[in-house]
């Protein structure tokens, strides 16, 4: 009785060992399938000059499948928004772990997540209809979707992400060393830039790297504002195309395993490394920096 | 010891000044949520009606409703929990009550994470090469919701766990200290009181696979489906999509406008309400604790 009744709450134990396996095995097999249907296309040009080349036009004769201007309009996309992202994010972070009564709090920080839960396709929308008009005739360009349109919308997709993030580095900062600031006669807002940031500097820098992954992948934004053209962009009001757009847009008419096709899977593979680099950086800091309270992941 | 008036004043100052910046910066974010919303609500309203909400789209989508849309994409959101929310749990049960320290957790904990990092068009990408062509599914509901699965598994296993961890040793304690099992003791004592902060987690997964679009692209949804879905293994309108392509495509993105917004609107008041009733949910459950 006893050895059936060890032996049941071992197979239930491997049963749950084998769902959390489930994540791994997934996050595997997306490696094992972007790999299979990007590879062959190095087949036709070398690595090099995919990722060196400048000119995409995958449905010419013969195709040129250069991704350069489209890994260009990535990283300038995510750069722009994380200067509008970052110190929009940590600062409400700093606003409601430090400085906010429970009251506010208990307002603006539901009201932050409602921000995260909006549908890109809804953000993208709205970066259509009323970001690029506006834009286009104050500064009198021939397009609003472009470059800056697409960074504005991206940077409140990151914004969530990288505020509370931060905020639970913030909080997590150990009372005592607030409190010997405080006691040593500093003012609250110097005790924030002097011990509170410091201290919880690793939490933010990951809430950030964050933060920029989440918008490097996002897809229906850059789809939908950023313009669409696979040029190099030559100022912040050009049209781009960065690489989720390509694939969204393209999939649909790149024929099944042709070369447009395993290109785009390739193009899938370049951002996936991304986002892995982006994600492991992140968690490689919060885990080394680790702090004492709440974990910053 | 002298006190130097000015100074402290200035200090005070600064402090008064980087308030006013703080709070601005939080006062951005509530503003751009409540600009796109009233928005949406100002020129959705006057297409949203009856008809809207329960007729087909006519006249090459140019006009009629969105019916097909809604109801796609409470199947393919509702179909992706059912998968994901038993897998999340389990997985989350082993991570918080079976699991010890070591490299395996850490290697699953990294997993997870990273998986949830994965961009949305990349899992795209891979529902379209697995369960689309390899598995032979076809852009169906079925590969939709798995490839959604996937997607929203760590938000499940993220907030299963949080409430998990809520659940006080004690309770453990007295139940092993009873003769129970550790399996006993977590199905009939922590899965119980752990279960109403769980579905906070399946009501966030629930939006978030609602207002997914690059991931439904390639695997389930389609520009226009002359019927309901009639198996799994059909394919399916979805609010994201439609909103995307009347936005997009074809030559009456002028003409569809008031349909966009409608569409728009429906979609938002379906995410926002679900985000809402979790909020409120768990604001309830921690002033019980």
């Amino acid at each position: 009785m006893a050895i059936s009744r060890k032996r049941k709450d071992d197979l239930i134990h491997y049963f749950f060992m084998f769902t959390a396996l489930v994540s791994i095995i997934a996050l595997g097999l997306i490696m094992v399938y972007l790999f299979l249907e990007g590879l062959p296309i190095f087949q036709k040009v070398s690595v090099g000059d995919f990722i060196f080349g400048s000119s995409w036009y995958p449905t010419f004769d013969p195709p040129e499948f250069g991704i350069f201007p489209l890994i260009v309009a990535s990283l300038a996309v995510t750069a722009l928004s994380s200067l509008i992202a970052i110190p929009l994010g940590v600062m409400t972070a700093v606003y409601l772990a430090e400085i906010a009564t429970p009251r506010t709090r208990s307002v603006v920080k539901p009201l932050v997540e409602l921000l995260a839960a909006l549908p890109s396709v809804v953000i993208g929308f709205f970066g259509m209809v009323v970001v690029a008009p506006y834009l286009q005739d104050t500064f009198d360009l021939p397009t609003g979707l472009n470059l800056f349109n697409a960074a504005l919308m991206l940077a409140f997709m990151s914004v969530p992400t990288i505020c509370s993030v931060s905020e639970d580095a913030i909080y997590a900062v150990p009372g005592d060393l607030k409190e010997a600031s405080l006691a040593l006669g500093a003012t609250h807002w110097e005790t924030i830039r002097r011990v509170v940031l410091p201290a919880s500097l690793s939490g933010v820098s990951t809430a950030i790297i964050l933060g920029m992954s989440r918008a490097i992948g996002e897809t229906m934004v850059v789809l939908m504002v950023a313009g669409g053209a696979a040029m190099l962009p030559t100022s912040i009001f050009s049209p781009i195309r960065p690489m989720p757009s390509s694939i969204a847009a393209e999939m649909g008419e790149a024929p099944f395993h042709s070369d447009h096709y395993h290109a785009l899977f390739a193009i899938g593979m370049v951002l996936f490394v991304f986002t892995l680099i982006f994600n492991i950086i992140a968690s490689h800091i919060a885990e080394k920096n680790k702090q004492v309270g709440a974990a910053t992941l | 010891m002298q006190i130097d008036e000015k100074l402290v004043k200035r200090r005070k100052g600064a402090q008064m000044v980087m308030w006013g910046v703080f709070r601005s910066a939080s006062l951005v974010n509530a503003a751009a949520l409540g600009v796109i919303c009233v928005f949406l609500v100002y020129n959705g309203l006057p297409a949203i009606s009856w008809e809207f909400l329960t007729q087909y789209p006519r006249d090459s989508m140019t006009a009629g409703g969105i019916f097909p849309c809604i109801v796609g994409t409470v199947v393919l959101s509702l179909g992706s929990m059912l998968v994901a929310f038993p897998l999340g749990v389990c997985a989350a049960i082993y991570l918080n009550e079976y699991a010890r320290r070591g490299k395996l957790l850490r290697v699953i904990r990294l997993g997870i994470a990273n998986l949830a990092g994965v961009p949305s068009v990349v899992f795209g990408l891979f529902g379209l090469a697995f369960f689309v062509t390899f598995f032979g599914l076809g852009v169906s509901i079925l590969s939709g919701v798995l490839t959604l699965a996937i997607l929203v598994l760590p938000v499940i296993i993220g907030t299963a766990e949080e409430a998990l961890k809520s659940v006080p040793m004690t309770y453990r304690e007295a139940s092993l200290g009873l003769g129970a099992t550790k399996w006993q003791t977590i199905r009939l004592v922590v899965l119980p009181a752990a279960l109403p902060g769980m579905l906070t987690g399946a009501i966030l997964g629930l939006s978030r696979a609602a207002g997914e679009t690059a991931a439904i692209m390639f695997t389930a949804a389609v520009y226009y489906a002359p019927q309901l879905p009639t198996s799994p293994f059909s394919d399916v309108m979805a609010l994201p999509y439609h909103i995307y392509v009347l936005a997009t495509a074809g030559m009456n993105i002028d003409k569809t406008r008031p349909l966009q917004y409608g569409t728009a609107l429906v979609l938002i008041a379906l995410v926002l309400g679900m985000n809402l009733l979790a909020i409120v949910y768990r604001a309830r459950l921690q002033r019980r604790t």
